[in-house]
């Protein structure tokens, strides 16, 4: 037992990456650190970060750019927000519809998810088969790994928004229902929701997140920064206890058991089939985890990421003191400080490493405007 | 006072709310009211009636897909919801207890967001009561229905009459610390079974 007890309410939503909070309560990880863990499930993240900032919620499972928007004061909720700890890496799908899986088998595509075929194989589709209108592509939120990685990879096969593509945006559990109503042709969402749309017979699963960016960064334990400032004993105390669980999470032995805590009416309310390939299977990359591959560390090369991505789709304009500001939303240092050695072991291997994704092209966190430079020229 | 110029945008599928919250605003006499009952379309009607405030229900798993709606738009100016600093937090409170959520135009005073807030607190906290008690009603119309269901099963199998099958349920019930329905559930739902006419 570690300091006085005390309650923390958090939001969630139904995804794989919840599991860190979830695995915290039912193996009594957080009763572990003297705190008594509420969760509740929400239906948007507009909820959840809006529950966060008027105070219903002490931390939430968050979109990662979601909580660096709200640093970065833009609309619709300038409150900023800090990021203690990382829920977890991979484990997203770009899942497309059954009849633009048609076209794109017509086309030659063959099995596998490797990212670059499937976006040379999708453009070819657009230009031979849908060019009198954009294909429809949703993600789970705009400021979300999620939009970023699908515009990312997008722009690779040529196609931005516009002419080419145009974005919806739609909550996780509701995307297989919108591939099955044929209002989009395609999504980019967490697990079990590929799983479950090709499950329910409603899509495919074109390409994986990780096969994008491998081990690439996702949710975060958002919390507001002045109720972070304000009890900085027990954000440690609630990290060390996420972490805990996120451990506990990535061990084979424990998935059956997951699958089947997840998978209750109160957490993802699904069958704990569908769980498995995220957890263990064909939708787990390589370098997903939880806590493995260094998944919980908040690297502040990867809000570095999302802030460049933010500036590279116009949604705020680049200077030196942005990019700090979105950065300054990452706390490796409260991890660092909760965890002890095993955290400044993960972070003195590169504090600001670079990244690389699918196309082969560094990001160096350093030196973003070079970067994007890049972009605007291909 | 109420400024009757604002201009005030309403989107909610349940339509019976809608009307008691535009009721509600118009009896303020706030006059330039617009509603919407579904999302499709609405990025146009947005953009031709341009409100300085947009009022939706919390829990709408919509919210996302506006969101990024009004952002890619640009209609209506740097929405902002109203969770900042624009209400007082005890009215904050109560938006979000009784389900409110709003985006207003940046930059529109507090004095005038507050006082329309509070009507549509109040609309939605009716509507909510309103609710209930349809759901009570409807439970008690259910209830009944199956505890006579049951009666007449205990009537015919016991030969007794209906008071005393209707005491034997009570008793039941207690006994378990149960609902009477609950009891006239099981009830049927064994018998159902056991008479070979269950699938």
């Amino acid at each position: 037992m570690t300091g006085d007890s005390a309650h923390i309410t958090a939001g969630f939503i139904p995804l794989l990456d919840a599991a860190p909070l979830i695995v915290a309560r039912e193996k009594e990880f957080a009763a572990q650190e003297s705190i008594e863990l509420d969760l509740v499930r929400e239906t948007s993240w507009a909820s959840i970060r809006d529950r966060v900032v008027i105070g219903h919620f002490d931390a939430a499972h968050m979109l990662a750019p979601m909580a660096i928007a709200g640093t970065l004061a833009l609309p619709p909720l300038p409150v900023p927000f800090v990021a203690p700890i990382a829920l977890g890496t991979g484990r997203n799908g770009i899942t497309v519809s059954n009849s633009l899986w048609q076209m794109l088998a017509d086309s030659g595509l063959e099995g596998g998810t490797d990212a670059a075929c499937a976006a040379e194989a999708l453009a070819q589709v657009k230009r031979e088969r849908i060019s009198d209108r954009p294909l429809v592509f949703a993600a789970v939120h705009t400021y979300s790994a999620h939009a970023y990685l699908l515009r990312y990879w997008l722009a690779e096969a040529g196609l931005y928004e516009g002419d080419d593509v145009r974005f919806e945006f739609v909550p996780p559990p509701f995307m297989g229902d919108a591939l099955a109503s044929g209002a989009i042709d395609g999504c980019c969402v967490g697990e079990p929701w590929n799983t479950a749309a090709v499950a329910d017979g409603h899509g495919h699963v074109l390409t994986t997140g990780d096969s994008i960016w491998a081990g690439a960064p996702d949710k975060v334990l958002g919390m507001r920064t002045d109720w972070a400032d304000q009890n900085p004993q027990l954000v440690r105390r609630l990290v060390r206890a996420v972490y805990a669980a996120a451990m506990w999470a990535d061990d084979p032995a424990n998935t059956e058991e997951l699958a089947g805590m997840l998978a209750q009416p109160a957490y993802l309310d699904t069958h704990a089939e569908r769980l498995k390939p995220g957890l263990s299977g064909g939708m787990s990359g390589a370098r997903s985890g939880f806590a493995n591959h260094a998944a919980s560390v908040p690297h502040r090369a990867h809000a570095a990421w999302f802030a460049a991505q933010m500036v590279r789709w116009g949604e705020v304009k680049l200077s030196n003191g942005m990019m700090d500001t979105a950065i300054s939303t990452y706390r490796p240092d409260i991890y660092a400080n909760a965890l002890g050695v095993a955290a400044d072991d993960a972070l003195s291997t590169d504090p600001m490493k670079k990244c690389r994704l699918f196309d082969n092209r560094d990001f160096d966190p350093r030196d973003v405007g070079t970067y994007l430079k890049a972009f605007a020229a291909s | 006072m109420r400024d009757a110029s604002l201009r005030i945008l309403i989107y909610d599928e349940n339509h019976i709310r809608a009307s008691i919250l535009e009721e509600g605003l118009r009896e303020a006499g706030l006059e330039q009211i617009a509603v919407v009952t579904e999302l499709n379309g609405i990025v146009a009607r947005i953009a031709e009636f341009d409100p300085q405030v947009i009022f939706l229900d919390l829990a709408n798993p919509n919210r996302d897909r506006l969101e990024s709606m009004l952002q890619v738009s640009r209609t209506i100016s740097r929405p902002i919801a109203v969770f900042v600093d624009e209400a007082d937090s005890d009215t904050i409170d109560a938006a979000v207890d009784a389900g409110v959520s709003a985006y207003i135009v940046d930059g529109l005073r507090k004095e005038r967001v507050t006082s329309i807030l509070d009507i549509t607190i109040s609309r939605f906290n009716a509507f909510n009561r309103l609710k209930s008690e349809l759901d009570e009603v409807r439970t008690e119309l259910a209830d009944r229905k199956i505890i006579d269901q049951a009666k007449l099963l205990l009537m015919k199998r016991r030969g007794i009459n209906e008071n005393e099958a209707y005491a034997m349920l009570r008793r039941t019930a207690m006994s378990r610390s149960c609902r009477i329905a609950e009891v006239a559930q099981s009830l049927v739902m064994t018998a159902d079974l056991l008479s070979g006419d269950g699938k």
